[in-house]
């Protein structure tokens, strides 16, 4: 990454302060795309199902960006998002509640800062305390803290609704121009007007004194005490941000789902989600997040229709992106488009689609295998025959075992040639870049 | 006329073990200061205890006449003190010119905001090209500091911790582990940006002693067993005594 980074500067011969002119226009393209991509894709994808996933994605970018503050920028490993995102959620039901009451004077368009608020208002009080440490002290900390939350939150049901949650209706106040928020995709575009909001503020705040020294801290917290920072002020009150976006997300969420459960919106599992899919997507890059959010909504409500099987499914890919990719998916691209910028992409045409095809065979012969034993484990009084993209397997013949199998061998043994293949032509790659590089800093 | 840094009966002692006993040194404003003495005598300590890594366990230190022992590191830098580490200590994630401009964010006023664009606080950004100019690294402004060769590192340690515009700086061995060439280049490079300011170096180099130092303070066991010009030092009996009966000069080789 960097070497492309120092690409523009190799030409310059007096070093001009940078301002982002040149840079601009692409920015300005990168950012209207992201707005025509939330304002069309409603109309593309119109199934009521692509509505909701599309909701979700909205609120999930702003709640893994939120996180990836913490996690990419600032080297904190939290285990406790969810109590951020939570609260923000119960504090904008309660509000939403109130409003709907005329006790209170907000407007449903204005609930999702409310939740951040809340959010903000707990980071500020629990931040105060998991910030002081960095490493693996914060990170026991925030796990410690959340789940003191997720189970005080059984003990106030007032509050917290018990197990049954808070529920809530978002229709309430007088419609402004005919917007009552009654319809999923009226919800949709407010999500998404608060998802591009959110994501701007959040990638400026990565230009910012305070960003920058959230970076200084990840790299090297001992350094940034020797030249005038306080580490825990600068991880204190980044993190305060963190809860705020956190809040945001949650508030956007219960106006979603118009419910908010404390057993299944605080606890561990839901932090760990966030963990998960920030890093799937990519915590080295400021937009891998936001990957990882579309992965979480279509791995939680596509591949959960899908197969009982997805969560083990979900951990094999997790393992294989850490041992292998652990920049996440957004390394993998930005990988490619350096080697496209370079004009080396014309020869992995060919070896991507090998990689493609084989581990397809693979991951159907390792699929069959895998549904043929859940169905006989769970499933054995529905009679053998297990249904899988559209194939009939049948678990009690030995020809169904066997041709999984060998999809499986065959399609490790072929992508394994590939792979090699690949790799060789990937390191030749990155070498001639190299060289490239070299020569125009020489030139 | 108060000291630029003053250190009284200044102590440390590590569980029973005396590691700094009763340090008193008075320096100048201007002054360029090395200490020297053998391995473990506690010039890492020291530099340790004026720069707030450690707190003493007895004795004051004073910075432009103000007690500054006990305070965090980041308190002390801001009141004008800065160093550099002997293992190099910089951000490798950051490009060179991100280091420096870190480094100069403090003291320009720029806190904790996350109101402002970097990109807009012009006075940062001058500041910043300039130290990248001073410091030679023009052609590497915008590589990771992990990428650099290692001289370029020991270069941008420098950097960072000038760029705050701190009047007393600490180096602690700021040519370990270099070439001959190198160290030649770099004691310029030193003496360059450090102009006008009091300079402290830890050194085993003798060269590099003699190259940027008015007066020489030779740490034995703890304690300072003389603080003179260097001519003054080499001629030193009790100098000499401690070096194991040889040449302060040859001590050079030893480390």
């Amino acid at each position: 990454m960097s070497t492309i980074a120092t690409k523009p500067a190799a030409h310059e011969t007096v070093v001009q302060p940078r301002s982002a002119k040149p840079l601009n226009v692409g920015r300005i393209a990168i950012w209207s795309a992201f707005a025509l991509a939330l304002i069309v894709a409603p109309l593309i994808f119109t199934s009521s199902l692509a509505l909701t996933m599309l909701s979700q994605i909205g609120y999930l970018i702003i709640i893994c960006l939120s996180y990836n503050m913490l996690l990419g920028q600032g080297g904190m490993l939290s285990f406790g998002h969810a109590v951020y995102v939570g609260l923000g959620s119960f504090i904008a039901i309660h509000t939403m509640n109130l409003a709907a009451k005329g006790s209170l004077p907000v407007p449903l368009v204005l609930i999702p800062l409310v939740g951040g608020l809340g959010g903000m208002f707990f980071a500020v009080l629990f931040g105060y305390v998991s910030t002081k440490k960095s490493g693996t002290t914060f990170a026991m900390i925030t796990l410690g803290l959340g789940e003191l939350v997720a189970a005080m939150a059984l003990m106030f049901p007032t509050f917290f609704g018990g197990e049954g949650g808070i529920t809530t209706n978002r229709v309430y106040g007088t419609p402004l121009f005919g917007i009552n928020f009654g319809a999923q995709n009226q919800v949709y575009y407010l999500i998404a007007v608060y998802c591009f909001v959110c994501t701007g503020l959040m990638f400026a705040f990565t230009g910012t004194p305070l960003g920058r020294m959230l970076n200084a801290v990840r790299d090297n917290p001992e350094r940034v005490e020797f030249i005038g920072y306080s580490t825990q002020r600068v991880r204190y009150f980044s993190f305060i941000i963190a809860g705020f976006f956190a809040g945001i997300g949650g508030g956007l969420a219960a106006i979603n789902f118009e419910i908010v459960n404390a057993v299944d919106s605080l606890n561990g599992l839901r932090s760990g989600g966030y963990l998960l899919f920030t890093f799937l997507g990519g915590a080295t890059f400021f937009f891998g997040p936001m990957i990882g959010a579309v992965l979480l909504v279509f791995a939680s409500v596509l591949l959960s229709e899908l197969s009982k099987a997805w969560l083990l499914y979900l951990g094999l890919v997790f393992l294989l992106m850490v041992m292998f990719a652990p920049g996440g998916v957004a390394s993998l691209i930005m990988m490619n488009v350096r080697v496209a910028l370079f004009g080396k992409f014309n020869r992995f045409y060919a070896l991507y689609a090998g990689l493609i095809v084989t581990a397809a065979i693979m991951v159907a012969g390792a699929a069959a295998i895998v549904e043929m034993i859940y169905h006989m484990q769970l499933n054995a009084a529905l009679g053998p025959t297990v249904r899988l993209a559209g194939f009939e397997l049948d678990t009690s013949s030995p020809k169904s075992w066997l041709i999984a199998a060998g999809l499986l061998i065959v399609g490790l043994a072929l992508f394994e040639l590939v792979r090699r293949r690949y790799v060789q032509v990937w390191g030749k790659a990155q070498e001639e870049i190299e060289f490239e590089i070299k020569r125009r800093e020489t030139a | 006329m108060t000291h630029a840094l003053e250190l009284k009966s200044l102590t440390k002692t590590f569980g029973k073990t005396e590691i700094i006993r009763g340090i008193d040194l008075a320096i100048d404003a201007g002054d360029r200061i090395a200490i020297i003495g053998p391995n473990g005598a506690g010039k890492s300590t020291l530099f340790n205890l004026i720069s707030g890594r450690l707190s003493p366990t007895a004795g004051e230190v004073l910075l432009h006449g103000q007690r500054i022992d006990g305070k965090r590191p980041f308190e002390i830098n801001r009141m004008g003190l800065s160093r550099s580490f002997q293992i190099t200590n910089i951000f490798p994630k950051l490009s060179v010119f991100e280091n420096l401009r870190c480094g100069v964010l403090w003291s320009l006023g720029a806190g904790y905001t996350f109101l402002r664009f970097l990109s807009k606080m012009h006075d940062a950004n001058e500041r910043t090209e300039e130290l990248v100019r001073q410091v030679g690294l023009e052609k590497k402004r915008n590589v990771l500091a992990v990428n650099l060769t290692y001289a370029e590192q020991r270069a941008l340690e420098i950097g960072v911790t000038i760029a705050g515009g701190a009047s007393v700086i600490l180096l602690d061995e700021p040519t370990a582990g270099m070439s001959k060439t190198e160290t030649s280049h770099f004691i310029a490079l030193i003496k360059q940006v450090t102009v006008g300011k009091t300079l402290l170096t830890v050194e085993h180099d003798m060269g590099v002693v003699f190259g940027l130092a008015d007066k020489i303070a030779v740490v034995v066991y703890g304690e300072i067993i003389a603080f003179d010009t260097p001519a003054a030092v080499r001629a030193n009996a009790r100098v000499q005594e401690a070096y194991l009966g040889s040449s302060v000069a040859d001590a050079q080789g030893g480390h």
